[in-house]
């Protein structure tokens, strides 16, 4: 089946340059299994399952509508699984709302408040609300970090597109939780503005030991953060192929083995598009 | 001065002058049309006894706003937080708004009395409305992937109403308010018709029965004055409030 098809691929990952780490021996902090969906006269998800290894990278590329955006509503809780298992740690869980972070598309900053009150929102939302200093040393650290310095008193409105989904990951990373679930984060953006957030988002995992799960429309985005490719089918949506990358990043998109897979994936979304 | 503010006060000039011109070209007598220049002469020289009326009749209009804005708050909050106290109450309000408020006005009278109550209280149910109608409004438009990130954060819904249902009801809220108090007035001014010892109202319909017709109309350029301050006074406060837009 498909499996022949990436043979090719694998094969050259294997004897390349860089040893391929086996992805069982890593620790699943999230586990998704026989998860199902279905809304009226659509059935989005049926006995789907995933595993996501701790401190990894993943990311997960699929035909428009193919249901990874219900897969992300159900893991955050808002959207209610008709059945299946979400285990964190091996714990099952009814949904991650209390266990990850979320940043999508959108930076969803608040308007009305400076970008360090807006970075602060979720320790201040654990405090019922009180504004209180908290969190503040660590948050303008963030913002050194990530080049906001300078611009804490800033309304979103006053900033650029790139330094507000900054912020957003700024807010994220104050969440404190080990999962960050992206939802096509940068994909709003300017080319260049992106590719400087690509390496924010390596931050991420390496710096500050995150989790990644990453919906991306984007494959050579996916090809240069991710330490896994999941190329899903249509809905109902399935997994059609996974790769594992374990070439050093950052990566270079020119990478002759990157290029391949590259062509490779976008050829298996397109057949899964024009189904 | 911008060219739209020189165009609507030549209007205004323009509109005072043939007014004027008629009456002196066709000897109008006082009672039946003052003119405009006499209209102005009664409000400046007669401020001594337009003043404390038109005291009252703000008193009126500033406590019926603050009534409506301690009875539309928590009720907009209530018909948002459960759905279905919304279903429950919304033929009421509707029904409420179609009862006019003149038919109300000598009930609340014989209930509230002379005093300033009946007006406060014809005032509040006028400017309730609107209020909390667009502040509901306000509430529901709030953005569902805002709510999800909240959630996520583990906000209640207290906590989400304070930092994000809240502010970003804030423009509506301020919308029906501007609409709330340039329409308070009438509330005021109906109470005060149908009984009433003071209060621009009262003059009014004094004057009118002894054909004081000047005084009738430097009351309603009173009232109008009053009106056009509360709407300005509410955007500045809009603007002091609201400046991420």
């Amino acid at each position: 089946m498909i499996a022949s098809r990436s043979a090719d691929v694998f094969a050259a990952l294997q004897t390349g340059r860089i040893p391929c780490r086996h992805w069982r021996e890593v620790i699943a902090l999230l586990a998704v299994s026989e998860l199902s969906k279905k809304f009226p006269g659509l059935e989005v998800l049926s006995g789907f399952s995933l595993t996501v290894p701790r401190n990894g990278f993943t990311a997960l590329v699929g035909p428009s509508g193919c249901g990874k955006s219900t897969f992300f509503d159900l893991l955050t809780g808002v959207v209610p699984k008709d059945g299946g298992r979400i285990q964190w740690l091996g714990e099952a869980l009814d949904h991650l709302g209390g266990v990850a972070a979320y940043m999508q598309q959108k930076d969803l900053l608040l308007p009305w408040l400076p970008l360090l009150d807006n970075a602060l929102l979720p320790v201040r939302v654990g405090r019922g609300g009180k504004r209180q200093g908290a969190g503040a040393e660590k948050a303008l650290a963030l913002f050194r970090r990530l080049g906001l310095e300078g611009f804490e008193d800033y309304i979103p409105g006053k900033v650029s597109g790139g330094m507000r989904q900054r912020c957003a990951l700024v807010r994220t990373l104050m969440f404190e939780r080990e999962l960050v679930l992206l939802d096509e984060p940068l994909s709003a953006l300017d080319a260049i503005t992106r590719r400087s957030l690509h390496a924010v988002l390596l931050l991420l995992q390496s710096e500050f030991k995150k989790t990644l799960l990453m919906i991306t429309h984007d494959v050579e985005e996916a090809l240069l953060l991710a330490d896994e490719i999941v190329v899903l089918t249509q809905a109902p949506m399935r997994i059609r192929e996974r790769f594992r990358l374990s070439s050093i990043k950052p990566r270079k998109i020119t990478d002759p083995d990157l290029m391949r897979m590259k062509e490779h994936i976008l050829e298996e979304l397109q057949e899964e598009s024009s189904l | 001065m911008k060219r739209s503010r020189l165009v609507s006060l030549a209007l205004i000039l323009g509109m005072l002058a043939v007014w004027e011109g008629y009456c002196r070209v066709f000897r109008i007598p006082d009672f039946i049309l003052p003119t405009p220049s006499e209209i102005l002469l009664t409000t400046v020289t007669r401020t001594g006894l337009l003043a404390p009326h038109a005291a009252v009749t703000a008193l009126e209009i500033v406590l019926g706003i603050v009534l409506s804005l301690l009875v539309a708050i928590p009720l907009a909050v209530m018909m948002f937080s459960h759905p279905s106290v919304e279903e429950a109450l919304s033929p009421f309000l509707v029904a409420s708004q179609s009862i006019p408020v003149f038919a109300l006005a000598p009930l609340l009278v014989i209930w509230l009395g002379y005093g300033i109550a009946s007006k406060v209280l014809m005032a509040a149910i006028i400017i309730f409305f609107p209020i909390t109608v667009s502040l509901l409004e306000g509430f529901k438009n709030c953005g569902a992937e805002y709510v999800v990130l909240f959630r996520l954060m583990g906000a209640g819904f207290w906590t989400r109403l304070r930092l994000l249902y809240w502010p970003w009801a804030l423009p509506y809220f301020f919308a029906g308010l501007k609409v709330g108090v340039t329409v308070a007035t009438i509330g005021a001014v109906i109470g005060e018709w149908v009984g009433s010892q003071q209060g621009l109202g009262y003059l009014m319909i004094q004057s009118n029965a002894r054909l004081r017709v000047d005084m009738v109309f430097a009351a309603i350029l009173w009232l109008s004055l009053m009106g056009l301050g509360m709407w300005k006074l509410v955007n500045i406060l809009e603007r002091k409030v609201i400046r991420w837009k």
